[in-house]
């Protein structure tokens, strides 16, 4: 187990490492300066900038420099836009946002999925089973760029029950569709899932037996189904942690919660590259570590599994 | 006594008949993809799709570019969707005719996502078929790189060489081809680790085949059937992608236009009641991301038949 977990950090590191390599190639590849507006400023104001942000190093200087501060102070330097500002600053004020309302559409996918898919399973071949098919796979397939308008046309224009946007300091009736907008597929992708293994698992000899011997069906599920009929939902946790980061982007942007997906967009409108770099090393950072601890978990749950 | 000579020769001529025609595995695939009610219809409203997004331009009143100057302003008024002044589907906030922007926007959305599902097809079965045949150490580098890219969180990554490079189509074709290879890769892997064991592959490397030409001519066309499908599929994920940045207007640049970039224009034009802004384009990319899922579901099911 330790020497599996030796071996993912050995992968997970280096990965980090081409991130911030990438990252940095491309701005460094970029044309024109960050600092160019309507006209480039006069050459002495170019050579104080680039003197500030340490643009004017050999470039081998600012890569291990940017490297040193991300890697040992997750300093991600300053922002080329905002002149009072911090990369970290930017960050400080929008991670907690998406953390928040990511936070609980993670809970309300993997929650009301695993629900929705063990009832369906419990209830083979029914009504609720077909119901519960037939709506996860229409809702499966409407991005949350589709979602989000039509929460906004039917709760905020038609019934006029919330608010169509901002954050207020995340109360909660601007947390729920944003919510609902993020996690409405995987919470569908997961409930099929679900659904899937828990119809094999219920078919399997030891729920046999265990029915046999006069368990009541709770006990049946709870107790002996339920934990081999989840290890396919931890493997999705991984990809369902990505597309909701990803995702976080349009709901920010459309519903102006103020998390770093509107920062991360309205940087790429302002070319504002040392924010951009910071955002994207940031949540691929969390991807990687995200995806480590589902395969650690799923390794010690799973016995069948050879590390 | 003997039997009738015309009846045993129309007998033996059936037989052989029979013979020559012969059922391989893409003739079975096709009668169960036929038998499939949902794959047929999907293929049938792809291919009335793919009519409209080919030639909806003939039949449009105005280009995508054009301004109705009558409707200026008043596009939530009288904008709506109209045989008389040849606004089929409405006009945009801007007085644009909205169908030939629909028909724009549909044939963009999925050329990203044909394209991008070719260099998938391309480079990742390649890749896949070269690692998975040579294994070893040489697997072994490749798909460590495949992993480790994978790991990477792309769509930031595509925005942010969109924002470096210029966003053009050019640049979101070459930004997407480069990530939809690498899921090919590791299924081509896993089936070329068992096709080279098999008997023929055996074969050829016995009478002295070089190895580019035994991938080339001898597992490839063996992994033709789960490529297929595997692409097929690949096309909404694509489609969505595109879209993905689009809506977030980062992608196709004006006056060009992509369904993402439609539903995004809309969804802002949906408060002051104009419904065609959003209906029209959202109706084609749900239609197309439906069909080429159910076509691909079917042509799963009729490819792989134990997999009920």
């Amino acid at each position: 187990m330790f020497s599996y977990i030796v071996r993912r950090l050995a992968v997970a590191i280096p990965t980090i490492l081409i991130l911030v390599t990438i990252s940095f190639v491309l701005m460094w590849s970029a044309p024109g300066s960050p600092f160019m507006g309507e006209k480039l400023p006069p050459p002495e104001v170019m050579a104080a900038l680039e003197a500030k942000y340490g643009l004017d190093q050999p470039y081998w200087k600012q890569y291990l420099d940017y490297l040193s501060n991300v890697i040992f102070h997750f300093d991600f330097g300053p922002s080329f836009k905002f002149k009072d500002r911090t990369v970290n600053d930017i960050i400080a004020q929008g991670f907690p946002v998406t953390l928040t309302y990511g936070f609980w559409s993670f809970i309300v996918a993997v929650v009301c999925g695993v629900g929705l898919g063990v009832t369906a399973a419990i209830r083979h071949n029914t009504w609720l089973d077909y119901l519960s098919v037939s709506f996860a796979i229409g809702s499966q397939s409407i991005p949350n760029y589709v979602m989000a308008p039509i929460l906004v046309l039917v709760f905020t224009l038609w019934l006029g029950w919330l608010p169509g946007g901002g954050w207020e300091g995340g109360t909660w009736d601007h947390i729920i569709m944003p919510v609902i907008a993020l996690s409405t597929s995987y919470f569908a992708s997961i409930a099929r899932i679900t659904r899937s293994s828990m119809l094999e698992v219920l078919n399997s000899g030891f729920i046999r037996t265990a029915k046999a011997k006069g368990l009541p069906m709770s006990r049946v599920i709870f107790k002996h189904a339920l934990k081999p009929a989840l290890l396919p939902v931890l493997s999705y946790l991984g990809p369902a942690f990505v597309g909701m980061v990803t995702g976080s982007v349009i709901i920010d942007q459309y519903f102006s919660t103020g998390g770093i997906g509107q920062f991360f967009v309205n940087s790429a409108f302002n070319r504002d590259y040392s924010t951009m770099m910071g955002i994207t090393i940031l949540v691929g950072t969390l991807t990687i570590i995200f995806n480590l601890l589902v395969d650690v978990l799923y390794a010690w749950i799973d016995p069948k599994i050879r590390y | 006594m003997y039997p009738d000579k015309t009846k045993m020769e129309s007998l033996t001529q059936a037989v052989d008949a029979a013979e020559v025609r012969g059922r391989s595995l893409w003739t079975d695939a096709r009668v169960r993809f036929m038998r499939n009610k949902a794959a047929v219809g999907g293929l049938v409203v792809l291919i009335g799709i793919l009519l409209f997004a080919l030639f909806g331009s003939f039949f449009q009143a105005w280009t995508h570019e054009a301004i109705d100057w009558k409707l200026m302003g008043r596009v939530a008024q009288i904008g709506g969707p109209s045989i008389e002044n040849g606004h089929y589907f409405g006009a945009d906030e801007l007085g644009r005719d909205l169908y030939a922007r629909v028909v724009q926007g549909t044939g963009i959305s999925i050329m990203v996502g044909v394209v991008g599902s070719i260099v998938a097809v391309v480079v990742g079965t390649l890749y896949g078929a070269t690692a998975g045949f040579f294994g070893g150490r040489l697997d072994n580098i490749m798909m460590r790189t495949v992993d480790v890219l994978m790991s990477i969180p792309f769509m930031f990554v595509l925005i942010l060489m969109l924002v470096i490079w210029g966003r053009s189509i050019t640049m979101l074709f070459v930004g997407i081809g480069l990530i939809s290879w690498l899921d090919m890769a590791r299924i081509v892997r896993g089936q070329t680790l068992t096709i080279k064991n098999k008997e023929f592959v055996e074969a050829a490397i016995a009478v002295g085949v070089s190895p580019f030409r035994i991938i080339l001519r001898h597992i490839v066309p063996n992994l033709l059937g789960i490529v297929v499908v595997y692409a097929t599929l690949l096309i909404p994920g694509l489609i969505m992608a595109e879209s993905f940045i689009s809506f977030l207007g980062l992608g196709v640049q004006e006056p060009m236009t992509s369904l993402g970039a439609l539903i995004q224009a809309g969804s802002k034009q949906m408060l002051y009641g104009a419904w065609w802004q959003i209906a029209f384009p959202l109706f084609f990319f749900l239609a197309t991301l439906f069909a080429f899922t159910f076509v691909g579901d079917g042509l799963r099911d009729a490819l792989d038949p134990k997999d009920r």
